[in-house]
């Protein structure tokens, strides 16, 4: 009954054309056709980019042109929306977001980085146990863990921090109401839990470099430091890449860690960020029109940022070879 | 070993797969099978009257524990009409956020709402998707405080209905005072106050009071007071008002010069940080409106039999003892099913004489209704207040109790005042309090289209 797949690009055809009229043959043909079936099994996913990506995309871009009354309800007022951009809260959150992902991509490459070195290491020992460790935070969401992460550095003398602050003889702190307070919190929370992430990244990169290499780095009398910046290092760029752009692109949609530590209230615009803001204006003031157009103004920022970047580290230019 | 994972993880994948294709089967499976419930049900619908589901949302649990004694209160009262209500509390921003969504996309939004006035206004720009009450207000209204609906109404039209009326008050922990020798009801004028604030330091160590920086109070009660407001009546931006930064002043005064105030902690006056602070005799006395003797009997047990209630003092004669803050609009969603039933549900709950007695009884709030003011109910000695008639501080300021002015700007207004005049002001110190207040006018003013 069935044909071997494949039977039917050859002499095949002209037979079955007889049968056109049967759903089942029809379907079956183009189930097998190779010219019809990649398309086939992409069309899932082609359909979800397209009701989930595309279409929102080019709504949010119209919506960022237009005053929205309610959803069935709009009405066109130019560039407003931009011109709205210009003001001290859109300010504050870029320079938040640029800071932070500044300070992210400062740790969470290189302590990933050292941590997986040393775990790959022969010398190590109990590596399951540390790999283990080192990678649960990253199982947990970043508005679970946080909720600690904001109990411990309560403002109270009694929260955890605190409490050890004044033991050490120190000054009890208000965590959560200091500008550069609040953002090393947001930055910890951040590198706690994508440390584990980044550091099986980097474990997959340096366990495909072959150790002929480093055997024939010794021979030539290269130092341990030598071997890592002169093999270790070139090695891991295309990881180091990835692991950048994605920092980069994760650093300016933040919105966990600041959610979860500013949940009510944000004073003085401390832990606002871009998505924070699309976020305060869309849904909490109910300006769907501004948030949009924040929205759209987020994607350009990032867009260029990460094409510069990747421009930067040679991406394209291997493609065109 | 490697095969037999990547075996098992293929298995999953198929079977999940032919899981998604079920699912898209089932539904079709499935529309046949309710055409034939609606029959059985209309066919014994005479008999045992069917309760009607709705859903409420309210951020507030102690709102919560309300309404499911109206719903007991309303089923046995009405056998036939009974409601099954499901009542779901959430966080104050998320509900908030989570209904503006379900609103504005036109689904999954609840039968009955509670809305805080913080974000009221949010829901009445452009299209209103609440249900307009005036039917069930209107027969009602002259034994009402009309000003508790005017903050919930948009062009003549209600749209939400409150439980209390907030009135401002000054709680003072008596404890603290007798040590200082210091009579509360001595302190006439906010300069009385000062002064007996610096006793109370002088002789305890303990601040006379604590401000909120990441919320709005006492600031807005004390500007309202002397006749300020974020808003005019018309709407108008009116922040940076002469009142407002003068009171401000005094406010910066208190913590700076005469040193009888600090900020608070936890930012605001409903963080599980200030209410062990409170508890624990952190501050002499504290400056808030009515409602919050709810918070005080459920937080603060360890005051009990410690906290005196007296009525705002006042900067100069002939100004209100107190001021309605705050308040919580129970609203009627346009997506309910049941409008009527709905209506009828919370003219029960919120506007009828018994309701009203039963909010001062559960909640301690002042009910808006003024008919139930002399109930023997509301007359009672409660002992966590030392054994007073608390209700009687609120009857001496009714004649004159003023509400603020809301409007469109009304949400975005406070937002400002609480994350950015208050806190720079009173916490940072980077602004005065006439640079913070222009600022922040400045910016409401401009998103006056």
């Amino acid at each position: 009954m069935i044909r071997p797949p494949g039977a039917g690009s050859g002499p095949g055809i002209p037979a079955r054309r007889m049968f056109t009229g049967d759903d089942r043959l029809a379907l079956k043909k183009i189930l097998y056709s190779e010219k019809w079936a990649p398309y086939i099994f992409v069309l899932p996913f082609v359909i979800s980019l397209l009701v989930f990506f595309l279409y929102p995309m080019i709504t949010t871009i119209i919506m960022s042109f237009q005053e929205v009354i309610s959803l069935n309800n709009t009405r066109f007022i130019g560039l407003r929306n931009y011109e709205r951009l210009f003001d001290v809260h859109f300010y504050n959150a870029l320079k938040t977001n640029t800071i932070y992902t500044v300070l992210t991509i400062a740790l969470t490459i290189p302590i990933p980085l050292l941590i997986a070195v040393l775990l790959n290491s022969r010398l190590t020992k109990g590596k399951t146990f540390f790999k283990t460790v080192l990678f649960i935070p990253a199982l947990t969401s970043v508005i679970v863990a946080g909720i600690p992460f904001r109990l411990m550095f309560g403002e109270l003398d009694t929260a955890l921090v605190n409490s050890v602050l004044i033991d050490l003889g120190l000054k009890p702190q208000k965590w959560l109401l200091n500008y550069w307070t609040g953002m090393m919190l947001m930055v910890i929370l951040h590198v706690w839990r994508n440390a584990g992430i980044f550091m099986v990244y980097y474990i997959a990169g340096l366990q495909n470099v072959p150790d002929e290499l480093y055997e024939s780095a010794s021979i030539d009398g290269a130092g341990a430091f030598k071997k890592f910046r002169y093999i270790t290092l070139p090695m891991l760029k295309p990881i180091l890449i990835y692991t950048l752009t994605i920092t980069i692109f994760e650093g300016y949609r933040m919105f966990g860690e600041s959610y979860v530590l500013w949940n009510e209230s944000m004073p003085s615009d401390i832990g606002l960020t871009i998505v924070r803001y699309i976020y305060q204006q869309a849904f909490q003031r109910n300006d769907l029109g501004f948030g949009s157009a924040i929205g759209i103004t987020l994607l350009l920022i990032v867009l260029v940022i990460n094409l510069v970047q990747l421009r930067y580290f040679g991406l394209f230019r291997k493609e065109r070879d | 070993m490697k095969r037999k994972m990547t075996l098992i993880v293929a298995c999953l994948l198929v079977f999940g797969l032919v899981l998604s294709a079920c699912s898209g089967g089932g539904k079709s499976g499935g529309g046949s099978t309710p055409s034939g419930s609606p029959g059985t049900q209309t066919g014994d619908q005479s008999k045992p009257a069917q309760p009607v589901k709705m859903t409420l949302w309210t951020f507030q649990d102690q709102h919560k524990n309300y309404f499911e004694d109206a719903l007991q209160r309303w089923n046995s009262q009405h056998p036939d009409k009974p409601i099954d209500l499901s009542i779901e509390t959430y966080p104050n921003e998320d509900m908030h956020n989570k209904l503006l969504i379900a609103l504005q996309s036109g689904v999954g939004a609840p039968d009955i709402v509670d809305i805080n006035i913080n974000f009221f206004h949010n829901f009445l720009k452009g299209d209103i998707q609440l249900l307009e009450l005036n039917d069930i207000v209107e027969p009602e209204l002259d034994k009402f405080i009309k000003s508790r609906f005017d903050i919930y109404s948009k062009d003549g039209k209600y749209y939400g209905i409150d439980f209390h009326v907030g009135a401002t008050v000054v709680y003072y922990n008596k404890e603290i005072l007798d040590k200082a020798g210091v009579n509360p009801d001595d302190i006439k004028t906010w300069n009385d106050y000062i002064e007996a604030g610096k006793k109370v330091v002088a002789a305890t160590g303990v601040p006379m009071t604590a401000f909120e920086v990441t919320d709005q109070r006492p600031f807005w009660p004390l500007i309202v007071q002397s006749g300020g407001d974020y808003l005019g009546p018309d709407g108008s931006v009116t922040l940076d008002s002469d009142i407002n930064v003068q009171i401000l002043q005094k406010m910066l005064d208190m913590m700076t010069v005469d040193k009888i105030a600090i900020d608070m902690p936890g930012g605001r006056t409903s963080a599980e940080e200030f209410f062990a602070f409170m508890n624990n005799g952190g501050i002499a006395s504290l400056i808030m409106p009515s409602w919050y003797m709810s918070r005080f009997l459920d937080y603060m047990p360890d005051l009990k039999g410690k906290i005196v209630v007296r009525s705002m003092p006042v900067w100069e004669e002939g100004q209100p003892k107190s001021v309605g803050i705050g308040g919580t609009g129970t609203a009627i969603t346009k997506q309910t099913k049941n409008p009527e039933l709905a209506k009828e549900f919370l003219a029960h709950a919120k506007l009828s004489k018994e309701s009203n007695i039963r909010i001062w009884e559960m909640l301690r709030f002042d009910p808006i209704r003024w008919d139930v003011w002399d109930a023997p109910e509301l007359s009672q000695p409660d002992p966590y207040f030392n054994n007073e008639k608390i209700f009687e501080v609120i009857l001496q300021a009714k004649d004159n109790l003023p509400s603020p002015n809301m409007g469109e700007l009304a949400a975005a207004a406070q937002d400002l005042v609480k994350n950015q005049v208050m806190f720079k002001v009173l916490k940072e110190k980077s602004e005065t309090p006439e640079q913070a207040l222009k600022a922040a006018a400045d910016e409401l003013r401009k998103m006056q289209r």
